[in-house]
């Protein structure tokens, strides 16, 4: 049943995408559609009945070379669970809303065939997609990690017409590749200190490359920091996070059903699923922890700041989408990997179904994007403003605290925000100040667009219509999504520990642990104050260093991976903390998204000038936020100039001459050739070259009589 | 010696007889004059090429690590020089196929192409095969002598013309420092064998001089062929000036029979000189992976482009070298197999994409190619994104095994250098497919492009895909594909044939 579930996409795409010439267009579309139904109908089946213990399906003899041999198989428990539900729901739904979002594309002329290639696109991203959560090992995972950047490039791309287009789509590319060039290291890395890129041996080698250290570059590191390091600088590339950001605000430049499929379901949340799947080696590599908490919380609040002034409606929900991914890095950074996880699943449903809306939004007014001219449309499509305000809803995390009683953002943001409480109280602030401007950037979208008076085109508001049926139902099934998906998969995902380890098929606590942890999880919802969480921790030191020890002696027997689809370490008592914490820590989230709702109705319901006024009164602060901190400027500056004026530089010492003159000599066409090549011969270029290789082989004999024959 | 052994001998070698004979068949037929001469002339030597590759199969060796030596040990039979030959076949096929078009665009339609370039893959033949650095010698000569000519081959075009002199002039210097260094060796050893001279300089003493001299000067002679740094000078404007198809040639054939030298003398008989040149040459791959990408990034000269890129291939395959484990030197013989396959496939797209020599090779080419001909961009792209090394292609499996040979050597930091640098590389092969789906054309802009704004890209006309064409870039693009799929098939045969390379 896996084996259809990976491979039903990729045969949608090789017929869409070679075979629509001979089925036709229409029926190609509606092929890839039905099989990426089948494929999450049978996800949805494999997720609800997953057997607790990891199952490996083996397709075929992959790799082989030395002592590297290396099957393609699919890796099935709960985390490939939850992302193939993630997946294939998200992606049928896209390919469902893309019959009639891409049904007539001004970008392309009418007797134009595109749809059957975005098609055929669109599935076979999904099908690289299912290919890196499906991994066991971690060269198929950089297969799919790849692939997906490939199918990103190519859907970026679309829109071959717009330069703008495919510069961001270049961009994407090239900014990734510095993120895949950090997880290639780390793969070699691993490949290097444990012989075997294998999850299972990686997972079962963990505890030894926490004792093991190496040395990379000009310092001795330890291996299991330095890996995990590495292995998360891929993560940041994928999932944009600080300092490699810069591609997906640009990658909006692609079609909005892409923007919700790949820019913020599916494909950014590679990383996130990456540090989860490697908790095993995570929960040994502290500094990488703490790294991945600090990069997340800063980049949640960082995208958070941009995403308040942004006017392209698709930019402020890529800034939102940058800030979410970076909550759910600090809850895997904390050691909670349900957190992240649960707040993946979330922001899958709600964020593709901003997105569509968004997309609705477009379609309705024709192309444009731009904010400041819309207004007043809530009574023009009313459906599609439904689904925006249940999006927006659920991103703000609106809820009753202290309930179970809310939309989906609220159990997972919540869930994230008491973790950080937790483990650091950087990301705790930043978390929940990123929270208050999230709820004020989402309103604002929600009331430039849908309320006040009709701005721009006059015409353009007149012909605002409602989008069609196979864009309405993906709108209202990813709402049910938004608003249910929390409350179903709470207790599962994070809110009862005992649930939640029978949910990933983590083993047992041992024994004094765990009946802690029944107990905090029982009395999450008490009163009880610091004090008494300050006791807990305590309590906990004491039994962490039984548990460590026994840990060790287990570990020496022989090393075998940790069961389950997520690995805590007997110490890693976060999850059990974060119910425990204080009332106040709880309400805060709460009462960030209340100011941030208050704040936004101020600004564009009631005091329409404020905005303004305040943009000209901190006008440095505005610019900063409206060019999203310079990070751009500041990387052309310091990465792009300097690599092109080095190449220049090594050219014109090389052979600039030579170029030049031969142009030249192309130029005088009329001087016969024999003449010409006299000069050339004698200017001395060809003298050059065997100077330079004259001057290779003296130093090459240096080389050797120094380096080699001390030996 | 007797007439057995005269036997054995001739047996042997009937492969590369068989493409001389075809040689001199072309010669004959060339001087026929006839209008379909041309396509009788590929018939003729694509046949050649195929009986000869199946005498080579018919007398591969099994089981595959039995090494056959003949003509006095100077010449062997094993499935390294059978791999090697089969390799050469594929590329000089692909570029006789591609020839055809290329000639008539440019109106220099003459026999001796052909005759020429069947010489030369009896001469890279001859390189694969020699277990002597005298037969070794002579095989590179006589493939050197016939590229000299087929680089000049179009007579009215100064670029060309200029380039074989340039080429004639640094290969004769790059031969006679080979040769010195092949003398010096067997002053120093008594021998020109690469059997004997194993076992000879097992016990030699690294720090003498004269051996340093030796080893550099052998080193030096082939690291020109193959395009290193600080040897890669000629390459740029080689590959510039040559005809298209003889530019795809050299950056293919002649550079892997240049490798398989490389690997059976350096990583056969000279390994127990490692010492003395591994962390140099470790330099040198360095250094040429940094130069190849980080020049390729300013070219605006597609030929040009791909010479830079086929420096850092260069670089990058000399890391297997260093490696210096049979895992290594497979992960060569896999990359030099994928690397033919990519190269040549985005070599026809120039050739199809070439209208007029004048015009020279800008790359905007290739701008809006996408437009025009979706079929053949979709090619170029996965020809383009193999040779930047990213998955699903043949070409990131080729760069993975050299890592993993590293890596399993203990070279941790090379592999870092080379990860880092292949990124820096991707540039400009993104470049090019950003190009091919930009539209419309731009105008040649640049003091480097070619000063005729010819008809460059613009309101292409339609490109006739003649049946050759087609045969060449199915075979490239099935290979670059397949390659990247089922990895574990190719490097099997790879593996075979290294273990019995590094046999003698």
């Amino acid at each position: 049943m896996e084996t259809i579930i990976l491979f039903a996409p990729l045969v949608g795409a090789i017929l869409a995408g070679f075979g629509w010439k001979v089925i036709g267009e229409k029926p190609a579309q509606y092929l890839t559609v039905g099989l990426l139904f089948l494929a999450a109908l049978l996800s949805w089946i494999v997720f609800i009945w997953l057997e607790p213990e990891t199952r490996t399906i083996t397709l075929f003899r992959w790799i082989e070379s030395g002592s590297l041999s290396i099957d393609w198989a699919i890796r099935m428990d709960r985390l490939t669970a939850t992302m193939l539900v993630v997946v294939t729901t998200v992606s049928s739904l896209v390919h469902l809303y893309s019959i009639g979002y891409m049904a007539h594309d001004e970008n392309f002329s009418d007797n134009e065939p595109y749809r059957a290639r975005f098609f055929a696109y669109l599935s076979f991203f999904t099908f690289t997609m299912l290919m890196l959560v499906t991994s066991d090992n971690l060269v198929q995972m950089f297969f799919g990690w790849e692939g997906v950047g490939v199918a990103s490039y190519l859907l970026i791309g679309f829109y071959f017409k717009k330069p703008s287009a495919n510069a961001a789509a270049m961009k994407a590319f090239i900014v990734n590749r510095v993120g895949d060039f950090g997880f290639a290291l780390g793969i070699f890395g691993l490949f290097y200190m444990v012989d075997s890129i294998r999850l299972e041996d990686v997972f079962a080698a963990a505890p030894k490359l926490a004792e093991t250290q190496i040395s990379f570059l000009w310092a001795e590191w330890n291996a299991a920091n330095l890996l995990m390091m590495l292995l998360f600088i891929g993560a940041m590339g994928k999932s944009a996070q600080l300092f490699l950001h810069t591609w997906l605000p640009d990658a909006m430049e692609g079609p909005t059903p892409v923007s919700a499929l790949i820019h913020a379901a599916t494909m950014v949340t590679a990383g996130v699923f990456l540090v989860a799947r490697m908790s095993p080696l995570m929960e040994y590599a502290p500094y990488a922890k703490d790294f991945i908490v600090i990069v997340g919380a800063t980049t949640a609040l960082f995208a958070a700041s941009v995403g308040l002034v942004q006017n392209d409606i698709k930019r402020v929900i890529a800034y939102s989408t940058c800030s979410q991914l970076g909550y759910m890095f600090v809850a895997a950074g904390a050691g909670v990997y349900g957190a992240a996880m649960f707040h993946l699943l979330t922001h899958a449903f709600f964020k593709a179904l901003l997105f569509l809306g968004a997309g609705s939004v477009i379609h309705a007014m024709h192309h444009e994007q731009d904010m400041r001219n819309y207004g007043g449309l809530r009574k023009k499509i009313p459906l599609t403003f439904a689904a925006m305000v249940i999006g927006t809803l659920a991103i703000t995390g609106v809820g009753i605290p202290f309930t179970y009683i809310g939309f989906a953002g609220f159990f997972s943001k919540d869930a994230i925000i008491e973790s950080a409480y937790v483990v650091s109280d950087y990301a705790f602030w930043m978390l929940v100040i990123a929270a208050l401007f999230t709820s004020f950037y989402s309103w604002r979208l929600i009331f430039m667009t849908f309320f006040g008076e009709a701005r721009g085109d006059k015409h353009t508001h007149d012909h605002a219509h409602e989008s069609p049926m196979s864009m309405l139902v993906p709108l209202g099934v990813l709402s049910l999504g938004a608003i249910f998906s929390g409350f179903i998969f709470y207790s599962s995902f994070f809110g009862d520990v005992e649930k939640s380890r029978e949910f990933f098929g983590m083993p047992e606590h041992i024994a004094a642990v765990e009946g802690e942890g029944g107990e905090t999880a029982g009395s999450s919802h008490g009163g009880e104050a610091e004090a008494e969480v300050a006791d807990t921790s305590e309590h906990n030191a004491e039994e962490t260093v039984v548990a460590m020890s026994e840990h060790n002696v287990a570990m020496a027997g022989g090393a075998v991976a940790p069961q389950g689809a997520i690995y805590m370490r007997a110490d890693n008592m976060v999850l059990e903390e974060a119910h425990e914490v204080a009332d106040w820590v709880k309400l805060s989230p709460f009462i960030a998204m209340l100011l941030g709702l208050g704040t936004a109705y101020m600004f564009y319901m009631r005091r329409p000038d404020w905005p303004r006024r305040l943009a000209e009164a901190q006008k440095p602060l505005y610019l900063f936020l409206l060019n999203k901190w310079y990070f751009d400027e500041i990387f052309d500056v310091i990465f792009v100039r300097p690599a092109m004026a080095l190449g220049r530089f090594l050219w014109k010492q090389g052979d600039e001459k030579t170029i030049d003159g031969g142009l030249n000599g192309l130029a005088m066409g009329v001087v016969p050739y024999l003449t010409r090549m006299a000069g050339r011969a004698q200017s001395g270029y060809l003298f050059h070259y065997a100077f330079a290789m004259v001057l290779g082989i003296a130093i090459l004999i240096t080389w050797m009589s120094i380096g080699g024959g001390v030996e | 010696m007797d007439t057995d052994l005269i036997a054995a001998s001739v047996r042997a070698s009937s492969p590369e007889i068989i493409v001389i004979i075809g040689a001199c068949a072309a010669l004959m037929l060339s001087l026929w004059p006839h209008q379909d001469q041309q396509k009788y002339l590929t018939w003729l030597s694509l046949i050649t090429i195929l009986l000869a590759s199946a005498q080579t199969l018919q007398l591969s060796p099994r089981p595959v690590n039995i090494v056959e030596t003949t003509y006095s040990g100077m010449f062997v039979v094993d499935a390294f020089a059978t791999y090697f030959k089969m390799l050469l076949y594929l590329g000089t096929a692909l570029t006789i196929l591609m020839s055809g078009k290329f000639l008539q665009t440019e109106e220099a339609v003459k026999g001796e192409y052909y005759v020429l370039l069947l010489f030369a893959l009896a001469g890279t033949m001859i390189m694969v095969s020699g277990a002597d650095l005298l037969i070794i010698y002579i095989g590179l000569e006589l493939q050197a002598l016939s590229i000299y000519v087929l680089t000049g081959f179009l007579k009215t075009r100064g670029r060309s013309v200029e380039a074989a002199l340039k080429y004639v002039i640094l290969g004769a210097f790059s031969s006679g420092i080979l040769l010195y260094g092949l003398s010096l060796i067997y002053g120093l050893t008594g021998s020109t064998q690469l059997g004997v001279l194993n076992s000879a300089l097992a016990t030699a003493d690294l720090s003498e001089p004269m051996l340093i001299l030796a080893t550099v000067f052998l080193l030096v002679g082939l690291l020109f062929k193959i395009g290193a740094v600080p040897f890669h000078m000629w390459v740029p404007d080689i590959y510039e000036g040559a005809p298209t198809p003889i530019t795809a040639y050299l950056s293919v054939a002649s550079k892997t029979a240049a490798f398989a030298v490389l690997l059976r003398v350096f990583m056969g008989s000279l390994i127990g000189l490692e010492p003395l040149w591994s962390s140099g040459l470790a330099a040198i791959a360095v250094a040429t992976m940094a130069l190849g990408s980080l020049v390729a990034l300013v070219q605006d000269n597609i030929k040009r482009l791909l010479a830079y890129s086929s420096i850092s291939h260069v670089g990058f395959l000399l890391l297997g070298i260093i490696a210096g484990t049979t895992s290594g030197m497979s992960a060569i013989l896999l990359y030099l197999l994928i690397y033919t396959f990519m190269t040549l496939g985005l070599f026809a797209i120039v050739i199809l994409l070439h209208r007029d020599v004048r015009a020279g090779e800008p790359l905007t080419l290739f701008s809006g190619l996408a437009q025009s001909h979706a079929g053949l961009a979709f090619m170029a792209m996965i020809f383009l994104f193999s040779l930047a090394g990213i998955p699903p292609t043949g070409g990131f499996f080729a760069k993975f095994y050299v890592l993993v040979a590293l890596i399993d050597a203990g070279h941790v930091t090379l592999a870092v250098i080379a990860v880092l640098l292949s990124a820096v590389a991707a540039w400009f092969y993104l470049r090019l497919i950003m190009l091919i789906y930009i539209q419309p054309a731009e105008p040649t802009t640049g003091s480097t492009a070619a000063p005729a704004t010819g008809p460059t890209g613009h309101a292409r006309a339609a490109i006739l895909l003649s049946a050759p064409m087609r045969l060449v870039l199915l075979f490239s693009f099935s290979g670059t594909v397949l390659s990247g799929i089922f990895p574990a098939w190719f490097l099997a045969m790879a593996r075979q044939a290294s273990l019995s390379g590094l046999g003698n």
